[in-house]
């Protein structure tokens, strides 16, 4: 008996094994036929392999998203107000959009890139660039939220930025539009040689994440478009496109469309920082705001900072070498090994790569082709890597699959066009539907990109989705590329404008996010962390409430003695230590947005009351089974009342 | 004589691992509790699974009418089990020293067992009145009173031993590493009685 079982053991073991074998060979093969719905369907309460983070663009928010499946996870508020969560409306929160021209309720945000560690993306934080009023933000990954915004003095159109350096030395700004540096009241006319540009790097605190602008770099008054490190041999350089180096100041899509050819401007940061050692560099006035939240305090604090350190390229003749680029280029990718930098040249046929090695070659046997502003220009051919001819209409950006390809965008002819680095072939090119601009590979910005998927992020929706008005949405498509050729699996809208995204394995970050702050390391000054803590104060016309909320009560619900004319602040804490159990918080006639407060944290808001009465408060997120009955009241008398303060709960 | 005399040294020993490890464990799992909440039960106090598991166990309670875990101050059991457990396992290793040096009949081993046996089994008994009272004695004003089908009060007490739906839970109680160490050392003791009971026989 004991014989045959282990004899049917045996071959089920052996057909196991047949069986497995046989399904490996049918996915190598089976690429090209399989079912694309197949390849991005996550089942219900199963994972996604990699969280995507896409820019929300004019949104000036950063989303999550889950990848391959395209769902949706989160909206992290970053540089604009967001009623949802109360970012920006909550007392707490309000620092966080500070910057030198006072309160900012929006910015544009457009380029996220994830913190590395040896050129390998490791999920501490991400950042992500304001544009509009030039910004840069950390997110910290651990609770998903904005946990410090710069801003950058001698900046305007902050687009060549947030990029990080391969062991996030620097989280690197670049300025799109020159400006009279410092600024001041000049004829634009004048801008040839009196508007200047600047590159600014920001150092980053290797433990806490903090950031401080280091340096800046002030450069020519050419348009800096976009940015990247190098890495790998490569590191200690990074790399600018150029345009408008006519320097023109007005109609610009005809005026700054004149020179063949503009620039990438290679920047020795390691030299940079030699210079700063040895004492060189102008410290010069400048006012920008740094703002921090503090995960212990729950509170935002807003500084401002008073100058900065400035090096001008025109005085530093090793510091900045410029690389004639063809026409107009905008993105400034760089590849895995640090060797090629690619210009994509948006009015150029072909697609220009530089070689660095080559680069290195020609600054050390000193092969100038003149200079500008005293910035040494090499010579094309000497620099010159390779060109795809041809590739299409349009190039705009490229990033990489760690496998010596290369996949360029073009906005032009709306495509994705995969070719070879070092031979420069094409080997296969996908419609985009429209208008491709950035394109993301998850870790493309990096020693080690992971070339399974591609997403292509398009300016342009039109017939994608059923039609909802004028406007819509932007669509993100997902490529499948582990094969040879490119195939499309899925097409998703987004947040605003997908500007460009990040995306990283899910492994590297799912297990340290946060479920809860832990009440007992609030220290924020007016937390009440349990109800025999709350109660309500009053300083002059000025009255301050310490409420605490737990499934399915306030405490306390029910407050008399406020008056028209009070500022009533309610200090709101979350006593629950159970994850997923936010409380909201909103009054009837508050001037402001709800509270969202997740377990352990304090949050604030302000409401004056205009008019006598009772007026009512609620709990805005259903947290429980008697979340109808969470709810309190609050009368409000004339303002010469002299009803005193009182508060309870159930009457006690 | 001497091997038993070892064994009943580690049996009655291993009744401290109790000061250490959980006797009785109880999950609550729920839809919304993929992960369940968990008390751990030590003869000193229960503890929660998680940081804040006895918490929110309390919160959710309080919906029915239940009355919170109880501290160590509030039930006798939680210093008496404690005084109790030291002192047999003291008197058990003494035993055992006794019989190393032929003081102690091995006969004795078994009666120690015997009144360790009779000792569990009382405060098994112990814990299902407080499981009893935990579940059924609630709160006239409680915010939920559910009924069964006969129109009785519901009561919510978690098994003793293996599984009970109660409402959206699923509560399990089992035994836990600790009272597998004590049934371990009441083996060893017991083996210690029949070889030296053997080796006199010799
Ligand atoms: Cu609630």
């Amino acid at each position: 008996m004991k014989k045959y079982i282990t004899l049917s053991l045996v071959s089920c073991l052996v057909g196991l094994t047949f069986i497995s074998c046989n399904k490996s060979k049918q996915n190598n093969k089976g690429a090209l036929s399989s079912n694309a719905a197949e390849k991005v369907y996550v089942a219900p309460g199963e994972y996604d392999e990699y969280y995507g983070f896409f820019s929300g663009g004019f949104s000036g928010q950063l989303s999550v998203y889950g990848l391959p499946s395209g769902r949706l996870f989160k909206v992290i508020p970053v540089f604009s107000q967001d009623p949802e969560k109360g970012y920006g409306y909550s007392e707490e929160t309000k620092p966080m959009l500070m910057t030198s021209h006072g309160f900012i309720p929006w910015d544009d945000s457009h380029h996220p890139d994830i913190s590395q560690t040896n050129g390998e993306l490791d999920g501490r934080w991400i950042f992500i660039n304001g544009n509009n009023t030039p910004r840069i933000a950390r997110i910290d990954l651990e609770d998903f939220s904005t946990a410090e915004i710069i801003e950058i003095p001698n900046s305007a159109g902050n687009h060549s930025s947030s990029f990080v350096t391969e062991n996030t030395e620097y989280v690197v700004a670049g300025t799109r539009f020159s400006v009279p540096i410092p600024q001041r009241d000049i004829p634009i006319k004048e801008y040839k040689g009196n508007f200047k540009g600047s590159l600014s790097f920001i150092k980053v605190d290797q433990q806490s994440g903090e950031m401080d602008l280091a340096f800046q770099i002030q450069m020519p008054g050419f348009n800096y478009d976009l940015s990247h490190p190098g890495r790998g041999k490569s590191h200690g350089w990074f790399f600018f496109t150029t345009y408008n180096t006519e320097e023109a100041h007005s109609l610009l899509e005809v005026n700054a469309s004149q020179n063949d050819k503009d620039f990438i401007a290679a920047v020795n940061w390691k030299k940079a920082e030699e210079y700063i050692k040895a004492g060189k560099g102008k410290k010069m006035p400048a006012k920008y705001a740094h703002n921090k939240f503090d995960n212990a305090t729950h509170m935002a604090t807003h500084t401002m900072k008073e100058e900065v350190l400035i090096l001008d390229a025109s005085e530093f003749p090793d510091l900045v070498y410029l690389l004639p680029t063809p026409k107009s280029p905008h993105g400034c990718d760089v590849d895995p090994s640090g060797e090629y930098i690619i210009g994509n040249g948006k009015l150029s046929a072909n697609l220009t790569v530089h070689s660095f090695t080559k680069m290195l070659d020609a600054i050390e046997k000193k092969k100038f082709d003149g200079e500008a502003y005293g910035l040494p220009i090499l010579k094309f051919e000497d620099v010159l890597a390779g060109v795809v001819e041809q590739p299409g209409l349009g190039p705009l950006h490229t990033e990489f699959d760690g496998k010596g390809n290369a996949y360029t965008t073009f906005f032009i002819s709306s495509e994705v066009v995969k070719w070879k680095l070092g031979t420069w072939e094409i080997i296969d090119r996908k419609p985009t539907f429209y208008s491709v601009g950035h394109l993301m590979i998850p870790g493309g910005n990096s020693r080690k990109p992971d070339g399974k998927y591609l997403v292509a992020m398009n300016k342009i929706t039109k017939d994608r989705y059923l039609p909802v008005g004028p406007d819509l949405n932007h669509s993100a498509q997902l490529y499948d590329i582990s094969g040879d050729k490119m195939e499309l699996l899925l097409d998703f809208p987004t947040i605003g404008e997908p500007h460009y995204a990040a995306a990283i394995k899910a492994d590297k970050i799912k297990d340290k996010a946060r479920q809860i702050y832990k009440l007992d390391e609030n220290k924020h000054p007016y937390a009440a962390k349990s109800p025999a803590e709350t109660k309500v104060t009053r300083n002059g016309k000025e009255v301050h409430i310490y409420m605490t909320m737990i499934r399915s009560h306030f405490t306390p619900d029910n407050i008399e003695g406020i008056k028209v004319g009070d500022k009533v602040y309610f200090h709101v804490t979350n006593l629950e230590q159970d994850f997923d159990v936010p409380h909201g918080i909103s009054m009837l006639g508050a001037n402001t947005a709800e509270l969202l407060v997740t377990p352990g944290k304090t949050e604030t808001f302000v409401w004056e009351p205009k008019q006598v009465g009772v007026w009512p408060f609620y709990c805005t997120d259903f947290c429980s089974a008697l979340h109808q009955e969470m709810q309190g009241y609050v009368r409000v008398s004339p303002a010469d009342s002299t009803l005193p303060l009182s508060w309870s709960l159930d009457d006690e | 004589m001497k091997k038993s005399s070892i064994l009943m040294i580690v049996g009655a020993g291993l009744l401290l691992s109790l000061f250490y490890f959980p006797l009785w464990n109880i999950e609550l799992g729920a839809p919304q509790y993929p992960i369940p909440l968990g008390m751990n039960i030590y003869i000193d106090g229960i503890k929660g699974v998680g940081e804040f598991d006895l918490q929110n166990i309390d919160g959710l309670n309080h919906y029915i009418g239940m009355k919170t875990i109880p501290k160590p101050e509030q039930m006798w059991e939680f210093t008496v089990f404690p005084l109790v457990v030291a002192s047999m396992a003291i008197l058990g290793i003494a035993l055992g020293i006794g019989g190393y040096f032929n003081k102690v009949k091995p006969s004795f081993f078994l009666v120690w067992l015997i009144v360790m046996a009779l000792l569990g089994i009382a405060g098994m008994y112990d814990f299902n009145l407080w499981l009893i009272d935990y579940g059924s004695d609630l709160d006239p004003h409680a915010i939920m009173k559910m009924v069964d089908a006969q129109g009785n009060p519901l009561t919510y007490e978690p098994p003793l031993f293996g599984h009970r739906k109660i409402l959206n839970f699923d509560a399990y109680s089992y035994p836990h590493l600790g009272a597998y160490l004590m049934g371990l050392g009441l083996l060893l003791t017991f083996l210690a009685f029949v070889l030296g009971t053997k080796s006199k026989k010799q």
